[in-house]
């Protein structure tokens, strides 16, 4: 709730982007890190037998994988490497369009000062000092790094019948009710019940915490 | 208009539109066509408009959130394919080079003097410290290297008179690209530490060319030095202050960000350098060819070497002081408030 960020686009409406925070782009960078290893591997095979202009133009694909791997990842394959795809993650610029050259380059090159000292220590502070999650690069080159616009699995929820909700709820709301729906079994009875308590003008007075719940399938679409 | 029936009057026009996103998604991204160069979406921003005047509504009205969400989710990708940024041509590349980045160049004289001056400066002192204590060169570079140094460009050896066959030259490109484009990258990052990547960066090439010409002028080997330098030196050189210019530009942001908050500050700052940031990079290929395949060719006598190497230099020199500053070049500046 607290990662979301708006943006207002020229048609006047409000997008939302859910920034990523620092342990998703981690396993990220972890897996890009590892295919990246592989596939200098797999070039690195032919071109070790082919002499010394094998040996000149592996020096060239290993500077490109070096420092331009996830640029060509951002621009041809919708702002996500490999390993960004695998956690769901992308990067847009701070206004929700796609990233463009200039920003991928910045943004990339801008790694090196992030990986100071060592393992991403600067990135990691300048993300956690950071509004919206910010590494050095990501200031530059005015990017941020989202959850990809693709449908989550939906949460279980308790078993009950939906219920119509009558009252309009505003967004923050409904994700309350829903928040309560998800975690009311690892409460107990008791506390599920006294929460659902707070709701009595909405819920009525009997069987409080059963009508939530099926409020909550409404607010999943469920009818 | 109860949720129900919202649902029910665009379910349709929903899907239609989810399905025309993911029609154009791959092309799109591509850069093989644009949304609005598709013929069989001629109406695709205003279908996208109807999609964002709806999750207005939908917002308003406050609906749940799985309506609200399919609809975020449909006008994001929308926003994200019809705002594609158009790719430039090659007429806007020429521009791009020889005025936009000369003129950024100049825009940053101060730190770019500033550079030249360090660099410059701290190589000369070194050199300078050698000629007079020679063992010198030995706090800066450990005894191998100075062998190595002194095997490579003996002028009695018979590398020189020998000439390299096109596979290594090949293979010295590969090398250089990768270690000399590496180090001004860094240089250039580093900078975003309050300068003080670049400026390490910076002063220990320095020092450390003021060692290797200190040292072998002082032993005798300067010519096989000078004519295998003074080619490629234009480019390299100065790509590498300019890297190191445009890494200070970053840093200093945070120092003195002026009227701007310190992210604005950085963020414009990185605006500034990026034509510095190309410019070193397009440099450094530059330089890389020209040590690969001219610097090393023996058979090129020395004064034909002098004399193409001072050309590049007037030429690098004149590029950077005088491109894109006629009249009748002159570009819009870039505003600030982006």
């Amino acid at each position: 709730m607290d990662t979301v960020r708006s943006v207002e686009t020229p048609e006047g409406v409000q997008l939302e982007l859910r920034i990523a925070g620092p342990v998703a782009r981690g396993l990220a960078l972890g897996i890009d890190v590892m295919a990246r290893g592989a596939l200098m591997g797999v070039i690195a095979i032919p071109l070790s037998l082919a002499g010394e202009a094998g040996a000149g133009l592996l020096m060239i694909f290993f500077f490109v994988l070096e420092w331009f791997y996830p640029v060509l990842f951002e621009m041809y394959f919708e702002g996500a490497t490999p390993g960004k795809k695998a956690l769901g993650l992308r990067v847009v610029r701070d206004d929700g369009t796609p990233v463009d050259w200039t920003a991928s380059v910045l943004r990339n090159l801008l790694r090196f000062a992030d990986g100071l000292p060592f393992g991403y220590q600067v990135g990691l502070a300048s993300i956690m000092m950071s509004k919206d999650f910010k590494r050095l690069g990501d200031m530059a080159a005015g990017t941020v790094v989202i959850y990809s616009d693709r449908v989550l699995p939906p949460a279980k929820l308790p078993a009950a019948t939906p219920r119509q909700v009558t009252v309009g709820l505003s967004s923050r709301e409904q994700r309350a009710i829903l928040d309560f729906a998800e975690r009311t079994e690892s409460w107990g009875e008791e506390r599920s019940t006294e929460l659902a308590a707070l709701l009595t003008p909405m819920v009525g007075s009997t069987r409080q915490v059963e009508r939530l719940l099926g409020m909550a399938r409404y607010l999943m679409g469920e009818r | 208009m109860s949720q129900e029936s919202f649902v029910q009057r665009h379910s349709a026009e929903w899907s239609a539109f989810e399905a025309s996103l993911e029609r154009v998604s791959a092309p799109v991204r591509f850069r093989r066509t644009t949304v609005m160069q598709d013929t069989q979406d001629t109406d695709f921003p205003q279908k996208y408009r109807r999609i964002c005047h709806q999750l207005s509504l939908a917002r308003r009205r406050r609906y749940s959130n799985d309506i609200i969400d399919r609809l975020n989710r449909m006008a994001l990708r929308g926003h994200t394919l019809l705002y594609q940024r158009p790719t430039g041509s090659i007429q806007r590349l020429a521009q791009y080079i020889l005025w936009e980045i000369p003129r950024a160049v100049r825009r940053e004289w101060r730190l770019v003097s500033l550079a030249h001056f360090l660099f410059y400066g701290a190589g000369l002192a070194v050199f300078l410290a050698i000629q007079a204590d020679p063992d010198l060169v030995y706090t800066l570079m450990d005894p191998m290297q100075v062998a190595d140094l002194e095997a490579m460009y003996d002028p009695a050896s018979e590398q020189h008179s020998v000439q390299r066959s096109s596979d290594s030259d090949l293979l010295m490109f590969g090398f250089y690209i990768r270690n000399n484009v590496g180090i001004s990258f860094r240089t250039f990052a580093g900078g975003s530490l309050l300068g003080l990547g670049s400026l390490f960066f910076l002063l220990f090439n320095g020092l450390f060319m003021g060692a290797v010409f200190g040292h072998l002028h002082h032993i005798g080997f300067g010519e096989p030095l000078y004519s295998f330098v003074i080619g490629h030196g234009s480019f390299e050189l100065t790509a590498i202050v300019l890297s190191a210019a445009a890494g200070l530009r970053l840093g200093i942001s945070w120092l003195a960000p002026g009227n701007r908050s310190r992210s604005q500050a950085f963020l414009h700052a990185a605006k500034q350098a990026t034509p510095i940031m190309y410019g070193f990079f397009a440099m450094l290929v530059v330089a890389a060819f020209i040590e690969a395949f001219w610097s090393s060719k023996a058979m090129v006598p020395n004064n034909v070497k002098y004399g193409v190497g001072t050309m590049l230099w007037i030429l690098v020199y004149g590029w950077l002081g005088f491109g894109g500053s006629q009249p009748g070049t002159m570009l819009p500046e870039v505003t600030d408030a982006d």
